[in-house]
Order: structure tokens, then C-alpha cells, then sequence
């Protein structure tokens, strides 16, 4: 198996506008993509398109050498996880909302229990277990995200900027512990972000896209040596 | 203010001595009210919760629809469905009208667009993107749209009150359908409008009060009960 995920000839629509267009985009195993590109370049609609999670106007999606039919998407949804912009926990208590996957998943209580613990070890926030989760502060909240996403252990994180809505000395904090822990971790990622912060500590490949396009993709060195366009310039820059 | 008191004394006198008519008419009440609340939450819930999440062409006319039958007149409800059940109407073999069946039928109608109408707002009212973290962590549809309606529960509760509380104090309908017949179709609202056509206002003013401690318990449970639900 070369790849864990190819998306080929992708294509997704909306309010009548193409706005992915991709032929082609693979990620190996363990690998941790940045996806770069300016506001409405289409990097929400791209990485919702690898997930399943909106209708696709064409293309195909091979996970694990299977093209994933409507069938599979719920077993595939299933293999991955997504961490969105906001954190958007559900109205219980923080442990609750890190096993809610789990549950959904048909794993056995105790067991979920335990693994969610272990995720919100991972993330430094076991003392906020029994808080309610709409009384964290926005760093926290998004703590308890990440970890309900790393509890399920997902062979791929697709993560939409998810320290965008976080002030920069959070931000910051949050993405040096990202990157220790997706550092350590065999998990492949997939991550949108404006900020070359989250993007260098992260990532063995950047992927620039402009008008649901992809129009560049190298090595984080390469990218910053040979930027294509202004925006990534001034990427490079910060 | 003697007419007042004297109410309150017959209301207290017909409550403690546990008057047989008026535990009837009290019960019947309830009853009638309960199950209408209870039907129209079983079909409220699920289309308040299509209309919520589902897009297609004339969505907006009928969610506007829904919104208005939130004000419906009792007695327009009344008189549709008196036509309906009417011997030579299109449900009139059914022989229910002046039943507590048709009472049931026509409470339903008038909380149906209450119920599917607060649905629809407190669904709406969650983040956009809650049904997508709900299919990204491995929700089947019917696991996402559980997830929504406890994630809505709160405002869903608000809805439940509201429906009882608009059947429960409604008259129009009732008389109609219903008839207002002794020990089979009579409850608090259309013996109080009889009592007082009959100048009997302490009796009146007895079923009336009855009637408000009946819809402030119900309501104090379901409030208790939201209460205790929200996050602090």
C-alpha cells in the first residue's frame, strides 16, 4: 500500500460554482500535510470532500487501496476523524464528549472511558474531565476537540484551521503540543491553515491551493524557496 | 371581590372533598391534553426536524405555514375538523365526532405547528457545522439527528410546554368537537364557559383555578426538569 488516501478527479459545487477542482491528491501513511491558500481559496470544501462529508459533483476516493463507494463512507468516516475550526463540543461533561465517538463507534463503555482518558492525558487536560463543556475557554475547548478526535485513533486527522478562532500566545502554545504529539504519533494529518506557524512545526509537505486549485506542493524548504505566487511569499514571511 | 372569594372557597371546598365530577372533568382534562401533546410532539419532532435540515424547492412557504399555524385559531380548528367528522363528511363513518377522540384529533392540529415550529428554531439555533462534527465522528443518520434533537433538548422542552399549554387552556376546539357533553366529553375549559353562561361564577371560578393549577404543575415539572438540564 503506497498511499492511505487518493482523491482523484474531485470536484465539488456550491451555489452553482466549482470550488475543488483537483485531479489529483494522495497522502501516505503517517505523513502530515499543510494545505495553504488564502480565504475562499477552497481548502474547507477540499478537506470536507476527502471526508465525505459533502457531496461530491465527481471524483473518486481510494482509502486503504478500497475506492470508498456511498456504501463505505460510513466505515471510512469511521477510519478517519475531523477536527473543525471551532471546537463544537456537544452540552456534557468534557470525558462525555471525548467518548461520544467511541459510543457511536459500538465500543464497549469501559473501554471508551479509558481511551478518552488516555486522549485527554495526551492533550494535559484529564482535570477538566467532569467540567461542562460549554464552560472552557476557547484553548481548552479546542484541547477537548483535538482529543475526542485522537481518542477514536484514527489512521487520518483531517483538521480544518483548527486554532484559527484562538488568540496568537494560545495558538502558538497549542501548536508546539500538536506537533510534539503528531511528532510521536503514526497518524497521518491533513491540515488547512493560514498561519506558517501551525504549518512548519507540523508538516512534511505543503500543498498551496488558489481557486480550488492545487497549484504547488513540495517539501515545507522547497515551497519556501520557490514560492509560486505573492501569497506564499509572503507565507514564507509570516 | 365576594364573587372572587366565594370562588376560591368553592374551588378549595370542590378540591378537598374530592368532588367526583370535577375529579372527572379534571381528569378527562388532562388526558385529552396529554395525549394531543404527546401525538403532536410524535409528528412535530420529526418534520420540525426534516424541515430544519433538509433544503428543497417551497421548504420556505411551508416552514412559513408552520409558523402560522403557531397562532391558529382554536375554533377555525374547530370547525375543520367538526367539517371532517361530520356524519356526511370525508372521515364521517367514523362516527367520533363529540367523542374525546375528536377533542384528541383537534388539540392535536392546534399543537402540531407549536411543536414543529420551536423544533425548527431550536434546530436551526444549533452551530451550522454540528451535524458534520456528529457524521465525522462516525454517526450514522439516525445517530446525527438523535445527537441534534439532545444537543436541542432544552429549547424541545420549551416546545413541549408551550403545546400543552396552548391545548390545555383552549375552549373553541373543544366545544366544538367535543360538544361539551356530561361525563363523556366535558373538561375544565368547556364546564367553566357553561358555568359562567349559567351565572354560576363560583363554580366557574373554581374550574378556572383548578385549571391553572393543573397547567402550572405540569409546566413547573417540565421546568424543573429543564432546569436541572442546563449546563452551569
Amino acid at each position: 500500500m503506497s498511499y492511505l488516501l487518493k482523491v482523484e478527479n474531485l470536484q465539488i459545487e456550491r451555489g452553482g460554482a466549482t470550488v475543488v477542482d483537483v485531479p489529483e491528491f494522495a497522502i501516505k501513511p503517517e505523513e502530515k500535510v499543510a494545505i495553504i491558500g488564502q480565504n475562499g481559496a477552497g481548502k474547507s470544501s477540499f478537506l470536507l470532500g476527502i471526508a465525505s462529508l459533502i457531496k461530491r459533483k465527481s471524483g473518486s476516493i481510494t482509502f486503504r487501496d478500497k475506492i470508498i463507494n456511498s456504501s463505505d463512507e460510513l466505515n471510512f468516516r469511521r477510519s478517519i476523524a475531523v477536527v473543525f475550526q471551532e471546537p463544537l463540543l456537544f452540552d456534557a461533561t468534557v470525558i462525555k464528549n471525548v467518548m461520544e465517538g467511541l459510543l457511536i463507534r459500538k465500543i464497549d463503555r469501559k473501554e471508551a472511558e479509558i481511551r478518552a482518558k488516555e486522549s485527554l492525558e495526551l492533550f494535559g487536560i484529564t482535570h477538566l474531565a467532569e467540567r461542562s463543556a460549554h464552560k472552557l475557554s476557547g484553548g481548552e475547548a479546542q484541547r477537548v476537540s483535538l482529543a475526542r478526535a485522537f481518542a477514536a485513533k484514527p489512521e487520518l486527522i483531517i483538521m480544518d484551521e483548527p486554532f484559527m478562532s484562538l488568540d496568537l500566545p494560545t495558538r502558538i502554545a497549542l501548536a508546539e503540543e500538536l506537533g510534539a504529539i503528531l511528532h510521536k504519533s503514526k497518524t497521518a494529518v491533513i491540515i488547512a491553515t493560514h498561519d506558517r506557524i501551525e504549518a512548519f512545526r507540523i508538516v512534511d509537505r505543503l500543498v498551496v491551493i488558489e481557486d480550488g486549485k492545487i497549484i504547488q506542493q513540495g517539501s515545507p524548504k522547497d515551497i519556501i524557496e520557490n514560492p509560486i505566487n505573492p501569497f506564499v511569499a509572503a507565507f514564507r514571511r509570516g | 371581590m365576594e364573587l372572587i372569594i366565594e370562588g376560591i372557597t368553592t374551588a378549595l371546598k370542590l378540591i378537598f372533598t374530592l368532588d367526583s365530577e370535577v375529579f372527572a372533568v379534571t381528569l378527562l382534562s388532562l388526558k385529552i391534553s396529554s395525549i394531543a401533546t404527546f401525538l403532536s410532539l410524535l409528528f412535530g419532532l420529526p418534520i420540525g426536524t426534516f424541515l430544519a435540515l433538509s433544503n428543497f424547492p417551497g421548504r420556505r412557504v411551508i416552514i412559513s405555514m408552520v409558523n402560522t399555524g403557531m397562532g391558529l385559531p382554536p375554533v377555525v380548528v374547530g370547525l375543520f375538523v367538526t367539517i371532517f367528522l361530520w356524519r356526511n363528511g370525508p372521515f364521517g363513518y367514523f362516527e367520533i365526532l363529540y367523542t374525546p377522540t375528536a377533542m384528541i384529533i383537534a388539540q392535536t392540529v392546534i399543537a402540531f405547528p407549536i411543536v414543529a415550529g420551536i423544533t425548527i428554531a431550536s434546530i436551526q439555533a444549533l452551530p451550522a457545522n454540528l451535524k458534520l462534527q456528529a457524521l465525522a465522528l462516525g454517526a450514522t443518520k439516525c445517530q446525527m439527528l438523535w445527537i441534534l434533537l439532545r444537543e436541542a433538548r432544552l429549547p424541545l422542552l420549551a416546545a413541549v410546554m408551550a403545546g400543552f399549554g396552548g391545548v390545555i387552556s383552549e375552549v373553541g376546539a373543544s366545544m366544538m368537537v367535543g360538544g361539551n357533553i356530561k361525563g363523556d366529553t366535558r373538561v375544565l375549559t368547556t364546564a367553566t364557559v357553561m358555568e359562567t353562561s349559567k351565572g354560576n361564577f363560583d363554580v366557574a371560578i373554581a374550574l378556572s383555578l383548578i385549571l391553572l393549577v393543573l397547567a402550572f404543575s405540569v409546566n413547573y415539572i417540565l421546568t424543573v426538569i429543564q432546569q436541572r438540564e442546563r449546563p452551569r
